[in-house]
């Protein structure tokens, strides 16, 4: 298999731990006099953007952030809970940036770049000194050091945290750090404001078109560089852990003019989330991973098993994961913790009342952290109750937030039942394709964090999100991008009336006067909701051929029935709820085409892209290195017609195997 | 689509934009089922008023895990409504009995014009952080994390503060319109850490003066913010950035 000629990843020569090192002292720099006439647009304020926009602003770059929420503290990188991991070693448990890179790529099921994925474990430890730097207020021990526990598909405790709630920690920092600038006048902020197109002009970026939400006026902005730090498409299913305005708009569009769409069949399906209550669901919601460090997974050995949790007895109790995966028992990968969960459930195992759902359970540790505590405060022969009151306080110290979470939304007490936990869409692996520099296939465009395809391969490993989101935006970019910009040092700012941008503003009007007449008799929501389906049960935990083909019909006929019969109310010169979803689930019904289709060409199974036709006889997924070790980057040709380019992935420093977690 | 028994009375809160006058119109909704969240029940209202051909009902949300601090609906008189320590967006309609009325405003406030119908302006507490809210360090500046050791009290205390998510319920829950929670909440967290330590002066009064200029009202030690705060960020942020303030005040080597 070779490259294609279109796709070069610039992956620096020299042995693998001195990649980044010598590249980083060698690419171009601009000075701090060119930096000062030399503008970027950021779009989106997760932890990719904020960290890129307050690093370049620091640099002396003009910045502009653009944020479709009304602050760009919003953005959804705030719900991440659980962790982000780095290679410190703190713990002496023999931690290292190889074993995090190790780690990173067996976790992706061998589908990741080595170069990518070593720079990120190089730059993990970074991170964590920058947060602390900013006043991020990680846990800690009593010795005043920082705390760690364990995440999925690791046996070293690695992830750094802050109660459950480490990703609004970490975005409050780099928005923090993002508003030092907007108040020095180094960042321009445009919030409430949604890209609408990227203005491409002789092959380059040179801009976007922005809808100023509260106004509904169309907006032109030059950059010499446009940044696409708009997170993940995971809402394509409708229902998943996305905040409700997540979407693939800015990435699908810049799709269109020319970068290259990498892996879009990659989606993780995260293990522990709340089932799915009724049909009036609009969002589901997460139970972080951590909770498997302590919470044991299981359902009755017997089907249909009616009783309580609490009335069966532990030997008619099947802890499947620990029974299938000994080596690392619940903290497996989630791509195989989920399989597991809908194996069980397939076969008549389920519990609840839609029978969909799996037990987490926290009974043996409590009693386990209770003896501890007994222990520790002398106390003898302490009582049953005594030892789970002991218990129950140190889970509360770990999980509380995420116990009460649970407990509002269920109306069930975690501390007295074990919770009901079933898989739910979480995060997208694939995106915008990109070299190392993180550019796509457009010059002068970049994609950051989730919305790149580059560092997770076919399946992320838990704290690893957030890891990359920071690592694009305060360590990588800030020194890639000069690459690009110093060859930019002479291009004046290209004034807004250069027709391109003149054409692609007239494009997006007419878009949105097109979905504001057509006033059919569906509403958006409607249509959201029937892609979502089509997506969860054909492109969603296990894929089959025929299933594919058939979503792709059947996206094609619901593409054109919305087109034909969406309702969208209200006008485009207003503050318009409406028509933004309307606009985000366009892009989206065309997207999940392309997903279905890069499912279908996949013929193997590898992390999140479980093929039903490619497993082992236990149920493992069974890759094809022979004809798949590639990335599958598309290329837009018109609508519905997509070519594929591939880049061969070569892994020169790790023995490509089998991967087990037995 | 909804599968609910749950039938229910609607006041809510219109308004065009924030230069024309707003009203309360009254909606009825039915078959509301009790494990929807308050946001779940709105879109099955809007989903309704669509079919109608009318114009939905425009409000912030969008994490809908009561962590991003975007919804902001004041219902029955409580920001985030009845219930103790949750977001609209966490609050589910077992609060609630068939046949209630429920009154559905936006965040009270001058310094949160309203956009439209229920969703409001605050982007002052964007510029009240940019006045101050950070410490000053550039990207790659930083020490080894372990370099400076923090008791754990004291940064659990700041993590406590930490949590804020900026919705605005204290604001609009005080009688007055303060702000003292939220921007305390910012002082408190980075006073308490030895890294916020350095600017600790400029950074509480740089901060009160743009949440003055703001249009925010005094505090008064009422405590509405405190009981109202979806995370239970506590008073004694408020005591400890007055604290803060009057030394600054006081020592501050600039005239």
């Amino acid at each position: 298999m070779a490259t294609s000629s279109k796709l070069n990843a610039k992956i620096p020569e020299g042995i693998l731990e001195d990649k980044w090192t010598k590249y980083r002292s060698t690419v171009h720099l601009v000075n701090p006099a060119n930096k000062r006439s030399l503008e970027i647009l950021v779009i989106g304020s997760g932890l990719a953007g904020s960290s890129a926009a307050a690093s370049l602003a620091e640099m002396g770059y003009k910045v502009k952030v653009f944020c479709f929420q009304d602050s760009p503290r919003r953005a959804h990188s705030i719900a991440a809970q659980g962790g982000v991991n780095a290679a410190k070693n703190y713990q002496n448990d023999g931690d290292s940036v190889y074993r995090l890179f190790y780690d990173t790529i067996k976790g992706g099921d061998y589908r990741a770049r080595e170069a990518n994925v070593h720079r990120l474990a190089e730059v993990s430890g970074n991170i964590i000194d920058q947060c602390v730097a900013q006043g991020v207020p990680f846990a800690r021990e009593y010795g005043g050091m920082l705390s760690n526990r364990s995440f999925g598909g690791t046996q070293v405790q690695r992830t750094f945290y802050a109660a459950g709630q480490t990703g609004q920690q970490l975005l409050l920092g780099a928005y923090s750090a993002l508003q030092r600038q907007v108040g020095m006048g180094a960042v321009q902020l445009l919030a409430r404001h949604e890209m609408m197109d990227v203005v491409t002009i002789d092959g380059k970026a040179r801009g976007i078109i922005a809808r100023d939400l509260v106004t509904g006026k169309l907006e032109r902005h030059f950059g010499h560089a446009v940044l696409l730090c708009t997170g993940g498409y995971g809402n394509v299913f409708y229902l998943s852990t996305n905040a409700m305005g997540c979407n693939v708009t800015a990435a699908w569009k810049a799709h269109k003019k020319g970068a290259f769409f990498g892996n879009p069949c990659y989606t993780q399906i995260h293990p522990t989330c709340i089932p799915v209550s009724g049909d009036h669901q609009s969002k589901l919601t997460l139970m972080s991973e951590s909770l498997r460090n302590d919470g044991r997974i299981w359902v009755p050995k017997q089907k249909d098993d009616n009783r309580k949790a609490k009335d069966i007895p532990e030997e008619e109790r099947d802890y499947y994961l620990e029974r299938r995966y000994p080596a690392f028992g619940n903290l497996v990968p989630r791509d195989v913790a989920s399989r597991a969960a809908k194996e069980r459930c397939d076969a008549g195992y389920g519990v609840g009342a839609s029978k969909m759902a799996v037990y987490l359970d926290f009974a043996a540790n409590t009693e386990r952290y209770g003896k501890i505590e007994a222990t520790k405060h002398n106390l003898h022969n302490p009582s049953k109750e005594e030892i789970m009151r002991l218990g129950k306080e140190v889970v509360k110290e770990k999980y509380g937030n995420l116990f009460d979470m649970y407990k509002q939304i269920t109306d069930e007490d975690p501390y007295e039942m074990p919770m009901r936990i079933y898989p739910a869409v979480h995060y997208t692996m694939g995106g915008l394709w990109v070299d190392y520099n993180l550019m796509t296939t457009v010059e002068g465009l970049y994609a950051l964090g989730e919305a790149n395809f580059s560092d997770h391969g076919a399946n992320r490993l838990g704290a690893s999100a957030l890891m990359q989101g920071l690592a694009d935006g305060y360590f990588v970019i800030p020194y890639t991008i000069g690459d690009y910009l110093s060859e930019e040092i002479r291009t004046k700012a290209i004034p807004t009336d250069h027709p391109a941008f003149v054409e692609a503003e007239a494009k997006t009007q007419a878009l949105i006067n097109q979905l504001l007449s057509i006033k059919g008799t569906k509403s958006v929501d409607h249509f959201h909701k029937r892609l979502g389906k089509i997506m969860w049960e054909k492109c969603g935990m296990a894929r089959n051929a025929e299933g594919l083909k058939q979503a792709i019909e059947e996206i094609k006929a619901l593409r054109a029935e919305f087109w034909k019969d969406v309702r969208v109310t209200g006008a485009a010169n207003e503050f318009n709820t409406e028509l933004e979803k309307a606009a985000r689930v366009a892009d989206f019904i065309e997207l999940g085409e392309l997903m279905c289709i890069d499912a279908l060409n996949r013929n193997e199974s590898c992390g999140g892209h479980f093929r039903e036709e490619f497993q082992t006889e236990e149920g493992e997924a069974m890759r094809d290195d022979e004809n798949y070790a590639y990335v599958a980057a598309w290329e837009f040709k018109s609508e519905g017609n997509f070519e594929l380019h591939k880049e061969e992935l070569k892994y020169e420093n790790i023995k490509i195997a089998a991967r087990s977690y037995k | 689509m909804s599968h609910g028994n749950m039938n229910l009375t609607l006041k809510v809160w219109k308004q065009k934009n924030k230069d024309t006058k707003g009203s309360f119109e009254t909606y009825s909704v039915k078959g509301i089922s009790p494990d929807m969240s308050f946001l779940e029940m709105f879109d099955v209202l809007n989903e309704q008023l669509i079919t109608e051909s009318k114009e939905p009902i425009a409000f912030d949300h969008d994490c809908r895990e009561g962590i991003c601090g975007m919804c902001s609906m004041y219902i029955n008189g409580r920001p985030h409504g009845p219930k103790q320590g949750v977001t609209t967006c966490q609050l589910h309609m077992r609060s609630f009995k068939d046949g209630d009325t429920i009154v559905v405003e936006p965040w009270r406030g001058a310094a949160f014009p309203v956009i439209k119908d229920l969703a409001v302006d605050r982007s002052s507490f964007d510029r009240i952080i940019a006045a101050g809210g950070f410490v000053s360090v550039n990207t790659g500046n930083a020490k080894d994390a372990n370099n400076i050791l923090i008791p754990k009290d004291d940064a659990d205390t700041a993590f406590d503060a930490a949590a804020c998510i900026g919705c605005g319920a204290c604001v609009a829950a005080c009688k007055n319109s303060s702000a003292m929670l939220f921007v305390s909440a910012k002082v408190s967290q980075l006073s308490l850490l030895p890294q916020g330590k350095i600017e600790k002066q400029d950074r509480v009064l740089n901060m009160v003066k743009q949440m003055d200029d703001e249009g925010f009202g005094n505090c008064t030690n009422t405590g509405a913010c405190e009981a109202e705060c979806p995370k239970s960020i506590s008073l004694e942020n408020i005591a400890r950035m007055n604290r803060e303030y009057l030394g600054a005040s006081l020592f501050q080597n600039k005239v």
